[in-house]
């Protein structure tokens, strides 16, 4: 595929029945987190990148450098607007990143930190994201070590878009990543799911629904070491962000080739979660987390693993909503409250609120 | 909102559940009417635990899926106007028209904004003096009277730069033209709910008389549709076929007074096209002469579309409930979610993506070419 990298694409030896050929510009879709971002990544970025570690597509690269473990992520942050209730663009821009190191296992250690800014943004804004931002590190025990600052003209940018990178070092006899989910191994997940989409949603459309929705964005790195101290062979984490729950189990089933199954009554939806989506026409499975995780154990472990994830702070609602099977290979089914099945797919792009 | 565990309790559905199969003894075909119905439906599995006599059809009361093609390619030109913000429900953003959708003008650098509420789009116009803002307004009798109550605030508050591209549809003439159609199938309706809270059920006892069959009005909560399907298959069974309230939490017979009262200040009836099925006669609301001056295709007087429909989908037949989804030779090949070919793939209430959603697991051999 190296070789290839300045050849125009060949449509012809593309995978995907119905590929990127149908758009011949970016959509918004295309940065939803569903099949169309995987698609871009997969069939634009991956071939010209060429590159083997690129190819394991998880949430962070894990790396051998000078004998050390070492797991890389980074992400970019383009919410609007910058502060909504329960945190801000600076928290999302550090605990994203912390996150997608933690869900490899990895202890977070540095980040480096970009920041696009619009001519005309009030330096004052600027600041109250900064000590945000410098405040989420310290929650989460990592530093910012490296940074930059451009500026666009007025009009081309939305006040403030961050990207940050981080490191981490994954300790011996971790092994976290997708391919690892097994049939038999049980999904936790470490509570109430959809919150922070509802949270910026309400703030975002001038929606109201009664009561203010806070965002639960945290670092779920001290989480994950506690999980960890009690069972060092996790199969699998994953912070569901874009996209929701439903797409981080399509992506897990689709990379391990198993089948998820999942008790719809048991997914922890808070009843303000559910309300917004019924307004709205979502399903709580697809609206963004982020500050939860999902975790894949085997059966012997999961009752240890549960009890440790609840003892924790941010983990106190976590529970046990689904298995791993050998059917339906990368396919996820959710058992409906009145004993009936669905199959809970990937996602297109975003979702869109339903007309009534 | 705590009707919504109420009424999906699944012992008081299991309780429903051995209720239908009691009282069935001879397959009936049931049409849910709406777009709304035929999500539940699949999102609950209900289908699935039905007796196997009782047939679903899935009818035509998705608003994404039956506004005409036509319309679609208006909006997509008037949308590409460089003056215009035009201001649409999400779910009509990816609609196919003719060859593109909302998505892809909005791409390609037209000013195409999500709106909740008709009086957003309403704002943008009173924050955009400058800008013309066109609200796309399509839907049942549910979505009409809050965009008539908009036009009615655009005239009163003299917002000039405000317009409406209307497509609005009524449930009644569509049961009467399904029930006029040779092959129809359908024994027993489950009428909306929703619709009946706006209109109520007064234009439906000609129909169940007219055509011999069951009108249940029907809420969307699975408790509600099994409520719905219970009553029609009793009168089936009898031979009956009236008109009955399975909601009276949301409906009343009068319906909403306010409501209608504003609905026939703004609007008037007249012929529409429904995609994939064809002109029904008086099925349609357009903008009264009073408020014509509102009216987008009039304002922007768009010309010389020639719209053109993907010939092999099939959704006309899916929508009068003639075939099933997987019935069509496109469906989960050429025809997706991702690239939809006709609009029941596109909405989530519409036949087609509701099957391919929900349904893969019992397909798989659809399966196999449709995973990216």
């Amino acid at each position: 595929m190296a070789d290839s990298a300045y050849a125009p694409v060949d449509f012809s030896s593309w995978t995907c029945p119905a590929p990127l050929r149908d758009h011949d510009r970016v959509v918004m879709g295309h940065g939803g987190g569903g099949t169309l971002s995987a698609e871009l990544v997969e069939h634009l970025f991956a071939p010209a990148f060429g590159s083997d570690v690129l190819a394991e597509l998880g949430d962070s690269a894990r790396l051998l450098m000078g004998g050390a473990r070492l797991a890389f992520s980074t992400d970019s942050f383009v919410v609007r607007p910058l502060f909504f209730p329960g945190g801000s663009i600076g928290d999302l821009a550090v605990n994203g990143t912390v996150n997608d190191l933690a869900m490899a296992g990895a202890v977070p250690a540095y980040l480096s930190c970009g920041f696009i800014l619009e001519e005309g943004v009030e330096l004052s804004v600027v600041g109250r994201v900064a000590e945000a931002m410098g405040e989420a590190a310290r929650t989460a025990g990592v530093v910012v070590a490296t940074g930059d600052t451009k500026v666009v003209d007025a009009g081309h940018g939305d006040g403030v878009f961050i990207n940050t990178a981080g490191i981490g070092l994954i300790p011996d006899g971790v092994d976290i990543r997708p391919q690892r989910a097994a049939p038999g191994d049980v999904v936790l997940v470490s509570g109430p799911i959809g919150v922070h989409g509802v949270a910026i949603m309400s703030v975002r459309e001038g929606l109201e629904f009664g009561v203010e929705v806070q965002s639960d964005t945290a670092s779920l790195a001290s989480l994950v070491a506690d999980m960890l101290a009690v069972c060092p062979d996790l199969h699998v984490l994953r912070d569901p962000t874009r996209g929701g729950l439903a797409t981080s189990l399509n992506e897990i089933a689709a990379a391990a080739r198993v089948g998820i199954t999942l008790n719809e009554r048991s997914l922890p939806v808070p009843e303000t979660v559910a309300n917004a989506c019924a307004f709205l026409g979502l399903d709580p499975l697809y609206v963004a987390n982020e500050g939860k995780l999902v975790a894949f154990v085997a059966a012997e472990h999961a009752d240890a693993v549960l009890e440790a994830m609840r003892a924790h702070p941010l983990g106190k609602e976590s529970v046990a909503i689904g298995t791993c099977v050998p059917d339906h290979p990368g396919m996820v089914v959710a058992a409906t409250g009145l004993g009936g099945t669905r199959v809970v797919d990937m996602p297109l792009g975003e979702q869109l609120p339903r007309i009534c | 909102m705590k009707y919504l565990d109420e009424f999906s309790d699944p012992v008081l559905a299991k309780r429903l559940f051995d209720d239908i199969r009691a009282v069935t003894t001879r397959p009936w075909s049931l049409m849910e009417v709406c777009g709304g119905q035929t999500h539940s439906i699949i999102r609950h599995g209900i289908d699935q635990l039905l007796p196997e006599e009782i047939q679903l059809i899935h009818g035509p009361g998705c608003p994404v899926c039956v506004t005409p093609l036509e319309i679609i390619d208006k909006a997509l030109e008037i949308a590409s106007r460089p003056d215009v913000i035009f201001c649409s429900f999400g779910d009509m953003l990816r609609v196919p028209g003719s060859g593109r959708d909302l998505f892809k003008v909005k791409s390609e650098g037209a000013d195409v904004r999500v709106v909740y509420s008709p009086l957003d789009a309403l704002k943008v116009a009173q924050e955009n003096p400058d800008r013309q803002v066109v609200f796309f307004g399509i839907g049942f009798e549910t979505t009409a009277p809050p965009n008539a109550m908009t036009v009615y605030q655009a005239k009163k508050l003299g917002i000039p730069n405000f317009s409406l591209l209307v497509s609005h549809v009524r449930v009644p003439p569509a049961i009467d033209a399904i029930m006029n159609s040779p092959d129809c199938r359908v024994q027993a309706f489950l009428a909306a709910g929703h619709v009946c809270t706006v209109m109520g059920t007064s234009e439906y006892p000609g129909l169940a008389e007219r055509h011999r069959v069951p009108i249940i009005v029907t809420g969307f909560e699975p408790l509600d549709i099994l409520e719905g399907i219970r009553r029609a298959v009793i009168q089936l069974e009898a031979g009956q076929h009236t008109v009955e309230n399975a909601y009276p939490r949301a409906v009343q017979p009068e319906g909403s007074p306010a409501a209608r009262a504003m609905l026939s200040d703004v609007f008037e009836v007249t012929d529409r096209a429904w995609r994939g099925i064809g002109t029904i006669p008086l099925s349609g609301w357009r903008l009264s002469p009073k408020y014509r001056e509102f009216d987008a295709e009039h304002r922007f007087s768009v010309t010389g579309i020639e719209t053109e429909e993907s010939t092999v989908c099939r959704s006309g037949e899916v929508l009068q409930g003639l075939i099933k989804p997987h019935e069509c030779a496109a469906f989960g090949k050429e025809c997706t979610p991702r690239n939809p070919l006709g609009a029941t793939m596109v909405s989530s209430e519409g036949a087609c993506a509701a099957y391919y959603l929900y349904r893969r697991l019992e397909t798989p051999d659809k399966e196999a070419s449709s995973v990216g």
